[in-house]
């Protein structure tokens, strides 16, 4: 009984699992069962809930669109990003500049008796040439500084010369109106000392120019200049120069041999009138020219001056422009005159065929021009200028070294022969747009006592970024 | 000598109530910026402009007086996208004051608050006076004004930040009146909506988007260049199949072109203030919205 009873126990204990098994299956299906519905419940209502969002989204994003359409101008709250091409790479331009020219005389003796010529003071050759090239190149360096280089490509008759006209750095941050330039660059005295070939009004530079600075004066210094808290514009500088070029000749002085100093005004009369006027003296200390730039006689003619000493020039300068209501794109006029006094003082040396003579020499020079340009339409101008020189040369022989000594006062560049170069052109130009001009010029050049008849078509045609124009 | 000792402490007391007292110089490129400048600072800002709205901003002067009045401003305020590149930089070089230039706080470009329209695809001289960044006649958009004006007085409060509080006024205020005044434009401008127009050059763009005008003609054959007879006729021709309501020119502008296409179609020839000042009726920027929607809807209605 015990044995069975056990084995009774033993089989119940044995079947219980069994039996409690089977019901878990069956209740753990059941409730899977259930899990299952109410997980598709949820599921449905989910994606019913996140289909309802889409829809809303949809509809969201096609009203948001529909009123950009209707905008039109999104409102942008921090400063929108913008390309600009130049803020990392320089602006760059290339100019070029060629044209046809005419002369009665022959260019290759051009001279202007009186002066010593020097720099780029010779005529361009006759027929079709290409003028000149530039490539300028210009920017920010930082926060401090601000660069320009110019550099011309021009052909001196045997190949291409390459020259560095400018390469400069001006500062952008000094206090209180002070401004620094150091490099290469164009001396700001006068008024079209420092404006580019491509802005000139007409063709050539003023004889005046011609012949004290070599048509354009640029050299190696350092330039500080001041502006005046004024309503009254009021520009005051002082620059000092290497003095290696012309009109200079050598330098031996650690600061330079060339000094000057400017000021400059300017300011409106109403609306329509504005006007700048300058004042400027250029020292030039322990000249050492000869008298050999562009413009020579022949190769084979070995004569020649040598100019050491010093030399003094002060130039007064005036810009008168009007334009109808200050807007000059119908009509505009330009009146501009400028008027230059020398004074160089110490010795020539006169050479001719190996042989030299010294002499004192003192030089008073005088020169101006004036000049009218007029836009009577849009793109459409014409101008007229006139020029005149004027010298006053002492010169006595110390030595005349072995050659005859009224020829050598005869011979010698300095001697004006009682001549004062003068000379009237006349211009008219058409500028396409901003960036292309073309222009027809007359010169009736009395430089030398013969006049030259001079007809010049140009062009300039500017590519790439215009830099801005100065008044 | 002794007259000045005596007088010292009243003369730097002088200076000090000038230094107090003294109000940022706005120096704008063009009226309109002038004019909102005016509105932001009221009487702490004393503001000018280089051009009047009888210049054409592309091609003005860079006179010595305007190098003098920029050499002491504490704020430049242009319109950029390259619509002052023929003379702004040379100012900014010339006038040796750090303050204004570009990159400091003192220099505001109001275009790279807005999003300029038209920006070429094609950058070639060919096509004319192009702008790469977008046409930057921003200034006839009304909607254009509060995100500058914002910019404006963020601007005008780091440079006087004693009187922030006033320009946070100032802007408010001014936003407050200026969309007002838009509700009120944009009701009167339902009749102007889908109107054709000729215009002399793209500067009506923007005016155009805001009231849904339709530019059907230019005068000028391309963007800055004077308009050509050759074109004025091939116009003429495409006015004769396509009906438009007016011509449009500002008040700098050359107003022949217009007249001559005038005679021959007999639309009406409308002279738009482009800015603030272009006329005797456009005293400040509401009055110039003002007078150039009720040109408009006198020669459409």
């Amino acid at each position: 009984m015990k044995k069975l009873s056990l084995l009774a126990v033993s089989v119940w204990l044995l079947a219980l699992p069994a039996v409690s098994l089977a019901d878990d299956l069956a209740e753990i299906r059941r409730q899977i069962d259930a899990l299952q519905q109410e997980y598709e419940v949820r599921i449905r209502a989910l994606e019913e809930r996140l289909n309802a969002a889409e829809k809303e989204a949809t509809e969201a994003r096609s009203q948001a669109q529909a009123a950009e359409q209707a905008a039109e101008v999104a409102v942008a709250a921090a400063p929108v990003e913008q390309n600009r091409s130049n803020t990392f790479n320089p602006a760059i331009s290339l100019i070029l500049e060629g044209s046809l020219n005419s002369y009665s005389q022959d260019p290759d003796d051009y001279a202007l008796p009186g002066f010593q010529l020097g720099g780029e003071a010779g005529l361009p050759a006759e027929g079709l040439t290409l003028d000149e090239t530039e490539l300028v190149m210009s920017a920010s360096v930082d926060q401090l500084f601000y660069a320009r280089s110019t550099i011309g490509l021009h052909d001196d008759g045997d190949g291409t010369e390459v020259e560095i006209e400018e390469a400069f750095v001006d500062t952008l941050a000094l206090p209180a109106g002070a401004g620094l330039r150091f490099g290469r660059f164009y001396s700001d005295i006068g008024y079209l000392n420092r404006v580019h070939s491509h802005a000139w009004d007409f063709r050539d530079q003023p004889l005046v120019y011609r012949a004290m600075l070599g048509s354009q004066y640029t050299d190696d210094g350092v330039q500080f200049s001041w502006v005046a808290p004024t309503d009254l514009y009021l520009r005051l500088g002082g620059e000092t120069f290497r003095g290696a070029r012309f009109p200079g000749g050598e330098s031996t002085d650690t600061l330079g041999n060339i000094q000057t100093l400017f000021a400059k005004f300017g300011g409106d009369v109403g609306s329509s009138h504005s006007w700048q006027a300058g004042l400027s003296q250029m020292w030039v200390n322990d000249v050492d020219r000869s008298s050999s730039g562009h413009a020579h006689g022949d190769e084979d003619d070995e004569a020649g001056d040598s100019f050491t000493g010093d030399s003094n020039l002060t130039i007064a300068d005036l810009v008168w422009k009007w334009a109808p209501n200050g807007n000059p794109t119908d009509r505009n006029l330009i009146l501009q005159a400028e008027y230059f006094y020398r004074h160089e003082d110490g010795k020539d040396t006169f050479t001719e065929g190996g042989d030299s003579a010294l002499l004192d020499y003192a030089g008073r020079q005088q020169g101006l021009y004036a000049q009218l340009v007029y836009q009577f339409m849009p793109r459409w101008r014409i101008g007229a200028r006139y020029d005149w020189l004027g010298s006053d040369n002492d010169l006595d022989i110390i030595d005349a070294g072995g050659l005859d000594p009224n020829e050598v006062l005869e011979e010698t560049v300095f001697n004006s022969d009682g001549h004062d170069p003068s000379r009237w052109s006349l211009m008219a130009d058409w500028s396409p747009s901003e960036f292309s001009r073309i222009r027809l010029q007359y010169n009736h050049d009395k430089s030398q006592p013969v006049t030259d008849n001079q007809w010049t078509l140009q062009y300039i045609m500017s590519l790439g970024a215009h830099g801005a124009h100065e008044f | 000598m002794k007259f000045v000792i005596k007088q010292l402490p009243f003369i730097c007391l002088l200076l000090l109530s000038r230094l107090a007292t003294a109000q940022v110089s706005v120096f704008a490129c063009e009226p309109e910026w002038a004019a909102l400048a005016q509105e932001i600072g009221g009487k702490h800002v004393s503001a000018s402009s280089a051009t009047t709205a009888l210049q054409d901003v592309h091609h003005i002067q860079a006179r010595p007086s305007l190098i003098a009045k920029l050499r002491k401003a504490d704020l430049l305020v242009c319109t950029g996208a390259g619509l002052e590149s023929g003379w702004l930089p040379v100012l900014q070089r010339r006038a040796n004051n750090p303050a204004v230039q570009t990159g400091a706080v003192g220099y505001l470009e109001t275009t790279q608050y807005v999003k300029l329209l038209d920006r070429p695809a094609q950058l070639d001289r060919a096509a004319g006076d192009v702008h790469a960044q977008g046409n930057p006649h921003i200034q006839l958009d009304p909607r254009n004004y509060p995100p500058i004006a914002k910019a404006m007085a963020g601007r005008l409060a780091e440079i006087d930040p004693q009187h922030a509080g006033d320009y946070e006024a100032g802007l408010t205020n001014f936003l407050q009146r200026w969309a007002s005044a838009m509700d009120g434009w944009q009701v009167q401008a339902q009749p102007l909506q889908g109107v054709q127009i000729v215009v002399h050059h793209n500067s009506w763009r923007y005016l155009a988007g805001w009231l849904g005008l339709q530019r059907v003609g230019t005068l000028e054959p391309k963007p800055g260049v004077p308009p050509t007879s050759a074109h004025l006729s091939k116009l003429l021709q495409q006015l004769q199949e396509h009906d438009a309501a007016a011509i449009i020119y500002s008040s700098y502008q050359n107003a022949r072109a217009a007249e001559w296409l005038s005679q021959r179609t007999g639309l009406p020839v409308v002279e738009l203030p482009a800015t603030v000042g272009g006329n005797a009726q456009a005293e400040d920027l509401f009055s110039l919205f003002s007078d150039i929607l009720q040109r408009l809807l006198a020669v459409t209605s």
